[in-house]
């Protein structure tokens, strides 16, 4: 299983000199399991680029999961070049909602006022599902989707294959009205989703000064990502869903607060535009791109 | 991987019973009490860190003692919670209950159901009032 990071920004792309090293395109992280099979968390800003490297690479079956559809979320999907191909199998996965079916929440956004063409017109004719209650598979991978504590339907997702399992949990605020460290697993939102998972991309969005003036917007603090990770008995946590005022001076200094709190063996990264992780049967090994994290080497290891 | 995790929308209500000053009781799917909050220990008698979770046979049987308002048993099928979990609507009632300290107490009780989806059954939650406050 092999991951990269397309954008990890949270709330609004943040393009600027001091948002280079981690990226400034919101939400899009890429999955590969199977060779013809492409899984997409999310269609952030990031997934642009990844819709033109797929585009080159002639990927014939892609699977977008949404996990919820607020805009940092979604408003990469209709500039994803396969999205416009009409010979790609395209399936877009999201939270089920009592209101309306996911097509109709997607086509508030891909249609007038907000975007010239309307979903109809779309040549991929992407299918939508909802959210199966009980783990699918697609391809050799295992997935499984759990909602999770945020502002309206929202999901965290689980993958698993060969052995090793991938958690993406970008939007949660498992700390809502609660004391994480005093609650038992099973109450906690999010648990399962994460519990045991080789490597958890989770939100670290604030500070834990900045999630005070933040209760209920949906995200986590530093301390709470940590707190929720050890709990879950994650192996790597990977720090998501930067702010988008954290210059990466700031970010890295918020790495620096999470890796003091972290029990575990392998501290806590950030992730950054570019970033791959490879999850196999020798290990699992994050590379970042050669301008972030650059006195954080994370070994391949076991 | 455990198999005892708690759905989204139960984690939601205990949160919000742990928050608010009025008794509430939280059941899961299948009857069973899965939590509540402060203000209905002060109400029940006992915490919900010595009693733990709870079968609907226990707490709407002979845990509490619910009687009519003229001393005649309710039995756990007459209890709103009980109703509400069974027709899947809101149901409010008056009745008396012996806490877990022995004393008697007359109460109001409303209880809703908690659906995930259009059709999902989660649980449901009991709101408490004690007559004489």
């Amino acid at each position: 299983m092999r991951a990269r990071v397309w954008g990890c920004r949270g709330s609004l792309p943040a393009p600027a000199s001091d948002t280079v090293r981690y990226g400034g395109n919101t939400s899009c992280v890429e999955l590969g399991v199977d060779k013809d099979i492409v899984l997409v968390f999310d269609a952030g800003s990031g997934i642009r680029l990844l819709g033109r490297d797929l585009a080159a690479r002639g990927s014939l079956e892609i699977h977008v999961l949404l996990t919820h559809l607020h805009l940092d979320h979604l408003q990469g999907l209709a500039f994803f070049q396969p999205f416009w191909s009409d010979d790609v199998e395209l399936h877009i996965w999201g939270p089920p909602s009592p209101t309306f079916s996911l097509a109709e929440r997607v086509a508030a956004y891909v249609s007038p006022p907000l975007f010239p063409v309307h979903l109809s017109d779309v040549p991929s004719r992407p299918v939508f599902h909802d959210v199966p209650d009980e783990p699918w598979m697609i391809g050799s991978a295992l997935v499984a989707g759990y909602p999770v504590v945020h502002q309206g339907p929202t999901m965290g997702y689980r993958v698993t294959a060969h052995q090793r399992t991938l958690a993406y949990i970008p939007d949660h605020e498992p700390s809502l009205g609660v004391d994480l460290g005093q609650l038992e697993p099973d109450w906690i939102s999010g648990y399962r989703v994460a519990e045991g998972a080789d490597v958890l991309l989770h939100d670290a969005q604030y500070s834990s000064e900045e999630y005070r003036t933040h209760v209920g917007w949906g995200h986590s603090s530093i301390d709470h990502a940590v707190t929720f990770a050890v709990a879950a008995q994650v192996d790597r946590l990977v720090m998501f869903h930067h702010d988008p005022a954290h210059t990466d001076t700031e970010l890295e200094s918020l790495r620096d607060e999470a890796q003091a709190l972290w029990v575990g063996r392998h501290p806590p990264v950030l992730a950054a535009e570019g970033m791959e992780l490879r999850l196999g049967p020798e290990g699992v090994a994050i590379d970042s791109p050669s301008s972030a994290e650059p006195s954080q080497p994370v070994p391949l290891s076991d | 991987m455990a198999d005892n995790h708690k759905s989204l929308l139960l984690i939601l209500a205990r949160e919000l019973a742990s928050n608010v000053a009025t008794p509430m009781f939280v059941v899961d799917v299948h009857g069973v009490l899965v939590f509540y909050n402060e203000a209905a220990e002060t109400l029940l008698g006992q915490s919900f860190a010595v009693t733990g979770p709870i079968g609907p046979d226990q707490w709407g049987g002979t845990m509490f003692q619910p009687e009519d308002l003229d001393g005649r048993p309710i039995t756990v099928n007459d209890l709103p919670l009980v109703d509400t979990m069974r027709e899947r609507r809101p149901e409010h009632a008056r009745f008396r209950i012996t806490g877990l300290d022995g004393v008697k107490r007359t109460i109001e009780a409303t209880s809703f159901p908690l659906f995930a989806h259009v059709d999902d059954l989660a649980g449901a939650v009991s709101v408490f009032w004690e007559e004489d406050q």
